[in-house]
């Protein structure tokens, strides 16, 4: 184990009822960096966000948070993880009945005892560092799927966090918005000091600022590395991936009877 | 035939287990109550949503209910020539049986659904599981002031309900038809008792306030996720209540007459 | 702004529904009409109680002076020993007589007191002795076929 990781996962199993995700997954997130987890849908990157946060419990192995195993903490110890977490969900997850000054207050609110102006002050700093200190008085449903994400950014950060998690951040955006969140979440970390764990699946964003990269494939780390020695891998894998190639490794048919059988032309 | 009493079994284990689940939604419920109790606010404002916007359904509905019980009390009592008993028909109808009931029926359609959708989307947008990852528990911040809200709100609704309805007999029976305004009045305080009728209908719409919100809550923190999800379990919000609100004012009811 | 409109309108419903409440028990309920709230118990012994219940009225002259309290039976002397709950307001003499009537012909029964003259005023848990049983229907109408039956016989 490495004692520089904030995070560190090692021999991570997990699975839902029927269907296995991971079954031995190691990987260290150091401080200061940005971290990316790359994979096929349904690979189950999200979930490692989830192990991370402790909303769930892995099957086997062990996921250290500051060196904390997670799943052994109490309801209380979790929390106490998890203020030091921020994490933007796929869609945002701004809360639909507060303004948008107040979704990002919210965490300010509920964690500390600072009185109202303070609190304005920080949250016109959070927002101003997303770019939407003039959207302060909208509802979160008034703005863009690009916007709304942006405040959903200023909200994880509002308590300054060690460790930013984004979940599909660059999901149905449009290329100048796709850049925007790109500068920030490389910004927000180098300015915090955080580290950031990206799961996503698009390449060519990714490669350009993250500081390191692991490929998830049928439940394993199939390749780790810097972007540069991602580019040069020889792994069928990840050629397939980084080329967005229809057929390779991942068949482009899923498993099934032989297509002259469904159709009935067998003699 | 395997096949049908495997399904039978297989219903009636997944219903036992979420009525578990609602059973440790209700005490985790409970535990984080002197928490809410500290932010009141919380729970102010749902009583608005709950309370002051269910007020208008059942003013109405109230007022013409109580107007249809004194027209057709009037039509079946004066056949027995005892037409001034119309206000103790009303009351003890209305205090002991219609107040609670309708005040509960109308309570899950309109605030029952609407806690149920609420507490769905917000889960199938993911707001549930955000407010889980800052830390703070969406049970002591969505949940538990609801609960509360609900089971203040139902005894006044249904005591709005009850007062209202008497008023909508009394404006048939005595301005309309022209029975006695004394007879109808003293009539009804002679057989109306405060413990035995009211008390008792006070403890009915507790009850089913209780129950009502527990259902909506639980449909709502348990809905799967997606559209689909959501309306479905705003359309078993409202059967569900039902069911149990007419089944629990048997049992109640029972007991009451008994004791 | 929002914080005191919800406040306003929540005021207004909580009080709404509490006077509702209040009214239900003034003007609808009986909580006023006769507020019998501090009681004495005193029993009276019936062979027969008819068809009085717990919480009948117990009426003197009219008046509600009190509520049947309760009802047993009595396997010593085979008899309803009825307490009941007289309002402190009001005294009776020792000598009072108690008559188990009914309210119209087929209406509820209650309990009548009658004041006797005595100077001595019952007691809590003193006992009334000169009871009056409840008329039953069914015995009065046998009595009546029998005495005609009899006259009959003597012509």
């Amino acid at each position: 184990m490495n004692e520089d990781a904030i995070v560190s996962i090692s021999n991570l199993a997990f699975g839902y009822a029927d269907r296995i995700i991971h079954k031995r997954i190691n990987m260290d997130f150091h401080r200061g960096k940005v971290v990316a987890i790359m994979g096929g849908s349904g690979c189950g990157k999200t979930t490692i966000l989830r192990l991370i946060g402790g909303q769930i419990k892995p099957h086997g192995g062990e996921v250290r948070v500051d060196g904390k195993i997670v799943h052994q903490q109490s309801q209380k110890g979790i929390y106490d993880l998890r203020r030091k977490m921020g994490m933007l969900f796929q869609h945002g997850a701004l809360f639909s009945d507060l303004s948008v000054y107040e979704n990002v207050a919210f965490p300010i609110r509920e964690h500390t005892n600072l009185n109202e102006s303070v609190i304005k002050d920080l949250v016109l700093m959070k927002l101003n560092a997303v770019g939407l200190r003039g959207a302060y008085k909208l509802m979160p449903t008034e703005l863009s799927g690009g916007m709304a994400r942006r405040v959903a950014l200023a909200r994880a950060i509002a308590l300054d966090p060690d460790i930013i998690m984004y979940d599909e951040p660059f999901a149905g955006l449009d290329p100048i918005s796709m850049g925007v969140i790109c500068d920030l979440i490389r910004s927000l970390n180098d300015a915090l000091g955080a580290t950031s764990i990206i799961v996503t699946h698009d390449v060519a964003e990714t490669f350009a600022f993250a500081d390191y990269i692991y490929f998830l494939a049928d439940g394993v780390v199939a390749a780790q590395g810097s972007p540069d020695e991602l580019k040069k891998s020889k792994l069928p894998f990840v050629k397939q991936f980084i080329h967005s190639q229809k057929d390779g490794p991942v068949p482009f048919h899923m498993e099934a009877n032989k297509y002259a059988d469904d159709l009935g032309l067998r003699q | 035939m395997i096949l049908f009493f495997e399904k039978i079994g297989f219903s009636l284990r997944q219903k036992i287990t979420r009525l578990g689940a609602a059973a440790r939604l209700f005490f985790s419920i409970l535990t984080y109550t002197p928490e809410n109790f500290k932010r009141f606010r919380l729970t102010i404002k749902e009583i608005y949503a709950t309370g002051v916007l269910s007020l208008v359904i059942i003013v109405v509905s109230a007022f013409f209910v109580g107007m249809v019980l004194g027209l057709q009390g009037y039509y079946t009592l004066q056949k027995y020539g005892s037409s001034e008993a119309i206000g103790v028909l009303v009351a003890l109808a209305l205090v002991r049986e219609l107040g609670p009931v309708v005040t509960a029926l109308l309570f899950a359609g309109r605030a029952g659904t609407a806690i149920t959708a609420e507490i769905g989307l917000m889960k199938a947008t993911e707001q549930l599981s955000a407010m889980e990852m800052m830390a703070v528990s969406p049970i002591a911040r969505i949940v538990a002031p609801r609960f509360w809200a609900g089971i203040i709100t139902m005894p006044l609704l249904a005591s709005i309900f009850s007062m209202v309805g008497v008023l909508g007999g009394y404006v048939v029976a005595v301005p309309l038809i022209g029975v006695d305004e004394g007879a109808f009045w003293s009539q009804m305080q002679a057989n109306v008792d405060f413990q035995f009728d009211i008390v008792n209908g006070f403890i009915k719409s507790l009850v089913f306030g209780i129950a009502c919100t527990i259902i909506a809550l639980f449909e709502g923190y348990d809905a799967p996720p997606t559209a689909e999800g959501v309306s479905r379990a705003t359309t078993r919000t409202v059967v569900t209540s039902s069911l149990a609100v007419l089944g629990l004012d048997f049992i109640l009811t029972s007991f009451m007459l008994t004791v | 702004m929002d914080r005191i409109k919800f406040d306003a309108w929540v005021g207004i419903f909580v009080a709404l529904g509490l006077i509702a409440l209040m009214g239900l028990a003034m003007k609808v309920g009986n909580l006023t009409s006769n507020d019998i709230k501090t009681t004495y118990q005193i029993t009276a012994n019936f062979e027969n109680i008819g068809g009085l219940k717990p919480r009948a009225p117990v009426k003197s002259a009219g008046v509600v002076v009190g509520r049947v309290d309760s009802i047993v039976f009595d396997t010593t002397i085979y008899e309803a020993i009825v307490t009941l709950s007289i309002d402190e307001r009001y005294v009776f003499p020792k000598d009072t007589f108690a008559n188990i009537y009914t309210a119209g012909l087929l209406g509820e029964q209650y309990i009548g007191l009658e004041a006797g003259g005595d100077s001595i005023n019952l007691q809590a848990n003193d006992k009334i002795t000169q009871t009056q049983d409840a008329v039953v229907l069914e015995k009065l109408i046998s009595q009546f076929l029998y005495n005609k039956a009899s006259e009959e016989e003597e012509k």
